[in-house]
């Protein structure tokens, strides 16, 4: 609880949302990967999942809409020793906030991104996000969503980040697995988290009460390992869960100019003729 | 003593930015503002500073915002349509209270416009351009070595008063090469922001990230803590506190060159590349023995309105030559109250006001 603002508790989320889970799993792999909360900066943008940070007992800015990457960027590359959290949601991140996410991670450039997925804008009553799955009704899809999803861990790992994982609010362990790894990773980071959101995505859809969401978390979901076995017919409908990318042999950005920086304070490095 | 240098006004807003102490400038490319950028992506990582290409200008802003509140000097420059796009987030900085400088170099619009041509068409949307009401200081030099003084001059009231401050350049002013005589490099006064014990009552110390403060920055509205309110009484005394930071001190933020105006009965009102045309075209009207004189702004916002009411009071008539279609003459017509004439002269087509053709408009009126 180190890690909370408990006198601005309870927070601001509906009932059965699954982003106080998520944030609960933030929280304990903060722990866990030994986090300083006084060398710390968490980012988020707008939207329900984004107001995350303001119960976070550390340094916190809370920013526009889309624009946290674009914020982090400039605060990890003044301050390079301070561990820079993005906390955003599916529409903050992979809508208005999309060519920030892949420039991230193009840059490789040490921000953990915490994305909590509800596959819909709660904040703004319901409206279909870039990953609402087709087929699903939304109040700007009444008839079914028309447009696929992004897999946003393949577009950010195809990007250029350096540590791409997904998990759920249901399966909490390994939420907090993959954080506290993205915590520890030198580069970009990334942790998409499937979070039920009954309010609007399940009512909207019929999908019953949260618990029943969090079953539809449990029977939508696949690890990776087991996905691998199964032919393209039976993982169809089916969201593949686990650790996607790991490495450590793209620099991570804003060492590399602290790096150009001692070069030309030696003098041993001038401009390219 | 610094030596005569031959520079460009771009160039000298560099120049100022690193004298004032610049540390990152994350920016997009557009023209005229492109040769800020590339120079300070040669010298900044020399002097130990940041330059970052962001993927737009949104993200330029943005990252201007992070770094200035993790305790950097900060800077972007643009252009006409990046300036737009820098809107939401000047908006931001200015709710958080966040120093940073904007050079928004000129250029004809709307839209696309007619790219590298000068205008002086974002006089009004440096003055509103984010939504709602926000404190703004907009600096507008007209010349090469004023490019330089300004530029210093923004980041200093920057850090004092805890705001963005836009620096209002032109192409012309942007891309013109003169001689310059920079002054000495330490002399231009500067200021640090306020912190604790030291802030002035209407503007808060600042804290930066990473110092164990744990301090909460949100676009939302926040009370005396810096977490979000909905009470209207917070809400109302936020606002009236941040746009009155910036009006209290408008005398002091005032800089104006007067000329000519003792015995004047037709003044001209100037700024940025037009008033370069304009103080020709006094110089040529006094030659032939006319009354004229001129009033040259150098900060646009908060507008010098006691300034023109002085003008005004004495004056026959005030002629404001502007590459707009009307921006600041309005604001003069406002604080001359009707005390005098006030007449517009104004180009958009992309040619600069000349004094040959202003000279018979100013002895005409």
């Amino acid at each position: 609880m180190r890690f909370l603002r408990r006198e601005y508790l309870p927070h601001i989320w509906c009932v059965g949302c699954g982003h106080g889970i998520v944030l609960g799993a933030v929280t304990r792999a903060m722990e866990r990967a030994g986090v300083d909360q006084d060398r710390t900066v968490v980012v988020s943008g707008i939207g329900c999942s984004s107001r995350a940070v303001g119960y976070m007992n550390m340094d916190a800015l809370h920013t526009t809409h889309g624009r946290a990457l674009a914020f982090a960027t400039g605060v990890k590359l003044a301050r390079p020793d301070l561990r820079v959290v993005v906390l955003a949601g599916d529409g903050d991140l992979a809508a208005i906030g999309g060519n920030h996410l892949i420039h991230a991670a193009r840059r490789n450039i040490g921000i953990t991104t915490v994305c909590f997925n509800n596959g819909i804008y709660g904040m703004t009553s319901g409206q279909y996000s870039p990953l609402t799955p087709a087929g699903y009704r939304t109040t700007t899809s009444p008839f079914g969503h028309l447009e696929r999803d992004f897999d946003l861990c393949r577009l950010v790992q195809a990007a250029g980040a350096t540590y791409v994982a997904r998990s759920t609010a249901y399966h909490v362990h390994q939420t907090i697995t993959y954080v506290t790894r993205a915590l520890s990773h030198d580069g970009f980071s990334f942790v998409e988290v499937f979070s039920p959101c009954p309010t609007y995505f399940g009512r909207n859809n019929r999908m019953g009460e949260p618990v029943k969401m969090m079953q539809w978390l449990h029977d939508g979901t696949v690890q990776a390992g087991q996905a691998a076995r199964m032919t393209p017919e039976e993982l169809r409908g089916r969201v593949v869960i686990g650790e996607f990318h790991r490495t450590q042999e793209v620099p991570e950005y804003a060492r590399s100019y602290r790096d150009m920086i001692a070069r030309l304070a030696e003098g041993g490095d001038q401009r390219a003729q | 003593m610094s030596q005569p240098r031959l520079m460009q006004g771009n160039e000298a807003c560099v120049e100022g930015a690193l004298e004032a102490g610049l540390q990152f400038f994350a920016g997009y490319p557009i023209t005229p503002s492109t040769e800020i950028a590339e120079m300070l992506a040669d010298r900044l990582p020399r002097s130990g500073g940041f330059f970052i290409q962001m993927e737009d200008e949104i993200a330029s802003m943005a990252a201007v915002i992070g770094a200035s509140l993790a305790g950097m000097r900060a800077m972007t420059a643009t252009s006409g349509p990046g300036f737009s796009l820098k809107q939401e987030n000047l908006g931001y900085a200015a709710i958080t209270e966040t120093p940073c400088v904007v050079v928004n170099v000129q250029r004809v619009g709307p839209s696309t416009g007619m790219p590298t041509s000068p205008a002086q068409g974002d006089v009004m949307q440096s003055r509103w351009g984010t939504h709602g009401d926000h404190p703004v200081v907009v600096l507008s030099p007209s010349s090469v070595l004023e490019t330089y003084m300004l530029t210093v001059k923004a980041f200093a009231i920057a850090d004092e008063l805890r705001v963005p401050v836009i620096l209002l350049t032109d192409e012309i002013t942007g891309h013109m090469r003169e001689r310059v005589v920079l002054p000495d490099p330490g002399t231009l006064p500067r200021a640090q922001r306020p912190r604790a014990g030291q802030a002035p009552p209407d503007i808060p110390p600042m804290e930066h990230f990473g110092e164990g403060r744990r301090v909460m920055v949100t676009g939302l509205y926040r009370d005396s803590t810096g977490f979000w309110t909905e009470s209207p009484e917070e809400a109302d005394r936020l606002v009236r506190r941040l746009a009155g930071k910036v009006e209290s001190r408008a005398e002091q933020l005032t800089m104006v060159e007067r000329w000519h105006l003792d015995d004047a009965q037709v003044v001209v009102v100037a700024y940025g590349c037009v008033a370069r045309s304009a103080q020709r075209a006094v110089h040529l009207a006094r030659e032939r023995g006319r009354r004229v004189g001129m009033l040259r702004l150098s900060c646009l916002w908060p507008f010098p309105g006691h300034e023109i009411e002085a003008v005004a009071k004495r004056a026959d008539c005030i002629l404001v030559p502007e590459m707009n279609l009307g921006q600041i003459v309005g604001e003069v017509e406002r604080a001359a109250c009707g005390r005098c004439r006030v007449i517009g002269y104004h180009r958009v087509d992309s040619e600069l006001i000349r004094p040959e053709e202003l000279l018979p408009v100013l002895e005409g009126v």
